[in-house]
């Protein structure tokens, strides 16, 4: 509603018929805001709708054409499906597991101990957060073969357990914790790992809810990576078995494509229409540094 | 007793970081390093030992018309995408945090792209572009335009795949300036509107420069995401027509796996490591000043 009133100039907006014409541009902008979510929409919206259609009605933009769910069975039974979506539930839970396990423990060291070498040991960690792993992708191929790891769902998920984002984020939250709460432990008799279990995991909880959120969506999401280490279906995330399942050289038409593309997605994007609330919270939560 | 206690400090400490450390270095610290070293030597061979070579495989990579064309593409596609999806993020932001009618689901409209997985958008671009057939010439055609290969020809291609860039990226960037609004105090707005202030005074004069830290921010992230997120490429063009879309990380990645010229893939690597360390410098030099001034 902001953004109309850059075009006229102020003296203007406030003289005669400034009230008429403020309401006429708040319209305006009702309208803009509108029509970009609708031009937003749209690839996804037209994707929905071929996939209901044959390619001969998609591409005719016939609109009286008749809705069928073949092209879903098609697309369903061109590829392992199941195999793939195993692979990528299997895949993002183990990347957040490990990172939950390996950044934690990292995080409370760098917010709780006193030891010499921990800020420079720190900035180097920071570094990661500009080298991801796919930039790196023909040493980081060599070092998972060298280890044994190549097509291997572990070798595809382990460059990202220690994640610096997630050390980072987890680190400034132990850090709101006080130390009132530690000590009380203390004195309950609790140790260090006492001290991390019973009273910061649970003490940033949301914290890991927004980060878990975070890792599983874009986890879920990630193809070079995994395109480079893995080499047959039984590791191959379901993203790689997309790229696969609608290549040129496989002929398959745009409604296949479309409902092959949706029905991959749809885990998703379903459970982002449920848990929207959510997922946004916790995009805004771990953005915020 | 205090030495006692701190040494055990340091200990417990070390042990908690070693997973974390072992793993860095394993996945980003060494690589790195072996980057630059492989940089220097010769294509590995079989049977044949690696020769240093110094920077010879530099002095190939700029002698390659191919580099400097990739390199030309990927600040082009830098150049427009970033400004462009950072002011749709804002001005998305500003619609998103107003009083307007059905502001959540324009909001979920806005959101929705960043969900798919870029190959899913790739996917749904395709038939977008699709020469004759495809939606864009279809509207094109209403208007007398002649079909055209948008994926297809060099002039376009890259502006293609900027497009669909743009579409996934700003509602992501949207998200993090919908939270620097939401924590403008309403104080600041009321002040402001007794003051007399215009809402597009306001909006210029306060909103703006609270959020330089998230534009900041953002750019940061869009500048690492553009050297990248290269997904779609592998659905949408291939970096052809003659290399006219094709980005560095794409080149690296040919380079590397399908001509297996991991020399020059290294000293390519190298260099955007190099860009990043500037992007990374930059960045924590302006938030060292930021941290200054409160």
């Amino acid at each position: 509603m902001n953004l109309v009133h850059r075009a006229l100039p102020l003296p203007a907006a406030r003289a005669r018929g400034g009230r008429w014409l403020s309401r006429a541009l708040a319209k305006l902008d009702v309208l803009g805001a509108w029509l970009l979510a609708l031009l937003w929409i749209a690839p996804l919206a037209f994707a929905c709708w071929a996939a209901f259609h044959t390619p001969q009605a998609t591409l005719a933009f016939d609109w009286r054409a008749p809705w069928s769910g073949a092209n879903f069975v098609t697309a369903w039974q061109a590829a392992p499906w199941p195999r793939y979506f195993a692979n990528t539930v299997l895949l993002v839970l183990s990347i957040l597991a490990g990172q939950l396990v390996v950044c934690t423990l990292a995080a409370f060291a760098f917010a709780r101990f006193h030891f010499p070498g921990k800020d420079a040991v720190f900035a180097l960690v920071l570094i990661q957060l500009f080298v991801l792993p796919e930039i790196l992708i023909v040493e980081n191929y060599r070092i998972i073969v060298r280890l044994g790891l190549f097509d291997t769902i572990l070798g595809v998920g382990m460059p990202y357990m220690a994640s610096a984002f997630a050390i980072f984020l987890l680190r400034q939250a132990f850090r709101q914790v006080p130390r009132e709460l530690e000590d009380a432990a203390r004195i309950e008799g609790c140790g260090w790992f006492g001290v991390l279990w019973r009273v910061y995991v649970p003490a940033v909880r949301p914290v890991y809810l927004a980060y878990a959120l975070v890792s599983v969506s874009s986890h879920w999401n990630n193809f070079l990576w995994p395109l480079v280490v893995t080499n047959s279906a039984a590791t191959r995330p379901i993203t790689v078995g997309l790229s696969l399942f609608g290549a040129p050289e496989n002929g398959v038409d745009i409604s296949v494509i479309s409902a092959g593309t949706l029905l991959t997605t749809a885990p998703l994007l379903i459970g982002f229409l449920i848990f929207q609330r959510q997922f946004i919270q916790a995009f805004l939560r771990s953005g915020i540094r | 007793m205090t030495t006692m206690i701190r040494n055990r400090q340091a200990m417990y400490g070390w042990m908690l970081l070693c997973p974390a450390l072992v793993l860095l270095s394993l996945f980003a610290f060494v690589p790195t390093v072996s980057t630059v070293w492989d940089s220097m030597f010769s294509h590995r061979m079989p049977l044949r030992p690696d020769v240093f070579v110094g920077l010879r495989n530099y002095r190939g990579l700029f002698s390659d018309p191919t580099f400097w064309q990739v390199l030309h593409n990927n600040l082009l596609y830098c150049a427009v995408t970033i400004p462009l999806s950072i002011v749709l993020a804002l001005v998305m932001a500003l619609w998103a945090d107003s009083k307007l009618a059905g502001r959540a689901l324009v909001r979920l409209a806005y959101f929705t792209p960043t969900m798919l997985p870029m190959i899913a958008a790739a996917n749904l671009w395709l038939y977008f572009y699709t020469p004759g057939l495809g939606l864009l010439d279809r509207i094109g055609h209403l208007f007398g335009a002649a079909p055209v290969n948008w994926l297809g020809q060099p002039q376009t291609a890259l502006w293609a795949v900027m497009v669909v860039t743009i579409w996934k990226e700003a509602g992501f960037f949207m998200i993090f300036y919908l939270a620097a609004l939401q924590s403008i105090a309403p104080e600041l707005r009321e002040a402001a509107l007794i003051e007399g202030a215009s809402r597009w005074y306001f909006t210029r004069r306060v909103v703006l420069p609270l959020l330089m830290p998230t534009t900041l921010f953002v750019l940061v992230n869009a500048l690492i995401n553009s050297v990248s997120l290269i997904d779609h490429l592998f659905i949408l063009t291939k970096g052809g027509p003659d290399n006219a879309s094709k980005l560095l990380l794409y080149w690296i990645w040919e380079t590397a796996f399908a001509y297996f010229d991991e020399s020059t893939a290294a000293a390519a690597t190298v260099l955007v490591l190099a860009a990043l360390a500037i992007v990374a410098a930059v960045q924590f030099a302006f938030v060292e000043r930021r941290t200054h001034f409160q």
